[in-house]
């Protein structure tokens, strides 16, 4: 091992990440889109809400540059904001999903005993729905909306999420290192934060960003089900469903949006993997 | 024995600790008593099983439990009973009063925290210190513990460092609020001969200076000749003999020790004719299904009937010291 390597092991992580053209290409998708939310009243030419029957169904490149849809509403405006939606739900039930997971897999995991068993059957109650009906399920219980669709995907994810939790605290918890930090005289809270959660946060971190891939989606899903975020606001999924039925005379209408959510989870997907190549934890945990 | 009763720094009386396995309970810890006084090491030897580590951590109080569980006896520390302290007492007692060094130095480490960190966890828990405070006396015991360049070594993680190195760090950490006695878990086993030798210096080093008592669980004989003052050779859960380390090599007194060492290659010792090592027949019972009576009777060369009735209690003998044979209650 050489001097420099020696000195950052961060940096070697950064290095890695860096070579990787796929992973930049992940990057930057996320960050246009993390831009286009932030920046949507700027960016957007036009207000999305607008309707003008004249301009039903415009073509691509005329008046409006990505056309409009049967309500004649500016699609590229409509996109922009829509990029928001995506965000929001994709970063929100990732975080619903992680701190539940995070909390109830280590207490599991830690723990054992009779808790683990009676949450982790919870859990495994919430996995055996079909992926789309438990979604489904609680919006429908909730009600339709943007919070409520970030908290049905919120949960449809925690399972998930605790389950690797969990795996990961079960092998960390017999490990020497975690005895020695108990005969040094650390209590259980400190042993869990300061010695178990680091040794698997890397996983975690990949795989919370992959499946905010699937979150987009699953919105995506819920929105052209119309159970997701309600018009006006425009969400790529409702912008599909609407498009839906003119797809022999207009089909850029729907197909736009498609390419839109096709790009977005392509980005969290590229930018996973490539944070797992990084920080592969083959690297740090011997 | 003659230990003064004030200098005792741990008694162990008739501690039992034993494991709830899917065949049975196991009774890993039977029956062990041995006292230790201020500053003095204590070998605890016996081949694999033989319940060394597991007496170990019952002192800890690291059994885990379930399954396993520590049901009767006393470990007065200090003068007091540290399997009657609540949970939050014992861990003002680890790694501050007794600490623990441990056999793997490559897995005793945590791989994504800092060394400088982990040395300092100790005095962050027991003393109080800050961080930075922490690092400083981190680096301070990095120096103590030999390693060269400190300040840039405190900053590395455990995998940036040689297996000598690791275990120089877990002696650090070990010793780092000063404790009273340390328990020391093969803490040789995992490393190559050179490297053997300069721990075991500096561990004997260390323990002038910081005057500290160390029980050292071992199956090298070598290690035990090299710095034990006592000794008590564990077999199947239980103490079969507690000697003073001169007496034990010369004039052994249990068949079990004395196996053992007849064991022991000697490099300026008659070969045997037929040039192969010696080594006690028979494998360590089961501790699933003890027979009555001693423990190592199927092994035994002087084995006699009452061996395989009665279990022998511990004996004094000639020499001063304690044996778990019948042939010393003659």
């Amino acid at each position: 091992m050489s001097g420099s390597e020696r000195k950052k092991p961060r940096s070697r992580t950064l290095r890695r990440f860096y070579r990787n053209p796929l992973s930049l290409l992940g990057l930057f998708l996320v960050v246009v889109l993390t831009l286009t939310a932030v920046l949507a009243p700027f960016l957007a030419p036009k207000d999305p809400a607008t309707q003008s029957l004249f301009d039903k169904r415009a073509k691509p490149f005329g008046k409006f540059i990505l056309g409009a849809d049967q309500f004649g509403r500016d699609i590229l405006s409509r996109l922009i904001y829509g990029a928001r939606v995506s965000l929001f739900v994709a970063f929100f039930s990732v975080a619903i999903a992680l701190s539940g997971g995070l909390i109830i897999g280590t207490l599991c995991g830690y723990f054992e005993g009779a808790l683990d068993t009676l949450l982790m059957r919870v859990m495994d109650l919430l996995l055996s729905f079909p992926y789309l009906l438990l979604a489904i399920a609680l919006v429908s219980a909730l009600g339709p909306g943007l919070l409520n669709t970030t908290v049905a995907i919120g949960f449809w994810a925690l399972p998930t999420f605790a389950r690797m939790v969990r795996a990961s605290v079960l092998g960390l918890k017999k490990r020497e290192f975690i005895t020695a930090a108990s005969a040094l005289g650390a209590p259980a809270w400190r042993i869990i934060l300061l010695h178990i959660v680091p040794n698997f946060v890397a996983p975690l971190v990949v795989y919370a960003t992959l499946f905010m891939a699937n979150a987009i989606m699953m919105e995506a899903a819920l929105s052209f089900l119309g159970l997701g975020v309600q018009p006006p606001t425009p969400s790529w999924g409702e912008m599909i469903s609407s498009g839906r039925n003119a797809l022999m005379v207009a089909p850029h209408v729907a197909t736009i949006p498609g390419l839109a959510i096709m790009l977005a989870v392509l980005g969290f997907n590229l930018l996973g993997d490539g944070l797992r190549d990084a920080l592969d934890p083959k690297m740090k945990v011997p | 024995m003659n230990h003064g009763p004030d200098d005792i720094l741990l008694e162990v009386r008739d501690l039992h600790t034993s494991f709830k396995t899917d065949e049975g309970l196991i009774l890993a810890v039977a029956g062990v008593d041995f006292v230790m006084r201020h500053g003095e090491t204590l070998g605890l030897v016996g081949e694999s099983g033989s319940g060394k580590t597991v007496a170990a951590l019952s002192i800890m109080r690291l059994i885990p439990e379930p399954p396993g569980r520590i049901f009767k006896g006393r470990i007065l520390f200090e003068g007091r009973d540290l399997l009657r302290l609540s949970e939050r007492e014992m861990r003002k007692v680890r790694g501050n009063r007794i600490s623990m060094i441990f056999q793997e130095p490559m897995t005793c480490l945590n791989p994504v925290v800092r060394v400088g960190d982990q040395i300092g966890e100790a005095v962050r828990l027991h003393q109080g210190l800050s961080a930075t405070e922490a690092r400083s006396v981190a680096v301070q015991m990095l120096r103590k513990v030999g390693i060269p360049d400190p300040d840039r070594r405190a900053k590395e993680f455990p995998h940036q460092l040689s297996g000598g190195m690791r275990q120089r760090v877990m002696i650090g950490m070990a010793l780092a609020c000063h404790p009273r006695l340390i328990i020391a878990d093969e803490p040789t086993t995992a490393l190559d001969v050179t490297i053997q030798a300069q721990i075991l210096e500096l561990m004997n080093d260390l323990k002038e200076d910081f005057q500290t008592a160390v029980l050292l669980i071992t199956h090298d004989l070598g290690v035990i000749a090299e710095t034990a003052q006592w000794v008590a050779v564990m077999y199947a859960g239980r103490i079969v003999e507690y000697a003073d380390v001169k007496t034990l090599f010369s004039v052994p007194s249990h068949p079990y020790t004395i196996g053992l060492l007849e064991s022991m290659p000697s490099l300026d010792g008659e070969i045997p004719e037929d040039r192969t090592l010696r080594t006690i027949p028979g494998m360590v019972p089961s501790l699933l299904d003890l027979k009555a009576g001693c423990t190592f009777q199927d092994r035994c060369p002087t084995a006699f009937d009452r061996c395989r009735q009665e279990e022998p209690p511990l004996f004094q003998t000639h020499h001063g010291c304690l044996s778990r044979c019948w042939l010393h209650g003659r």
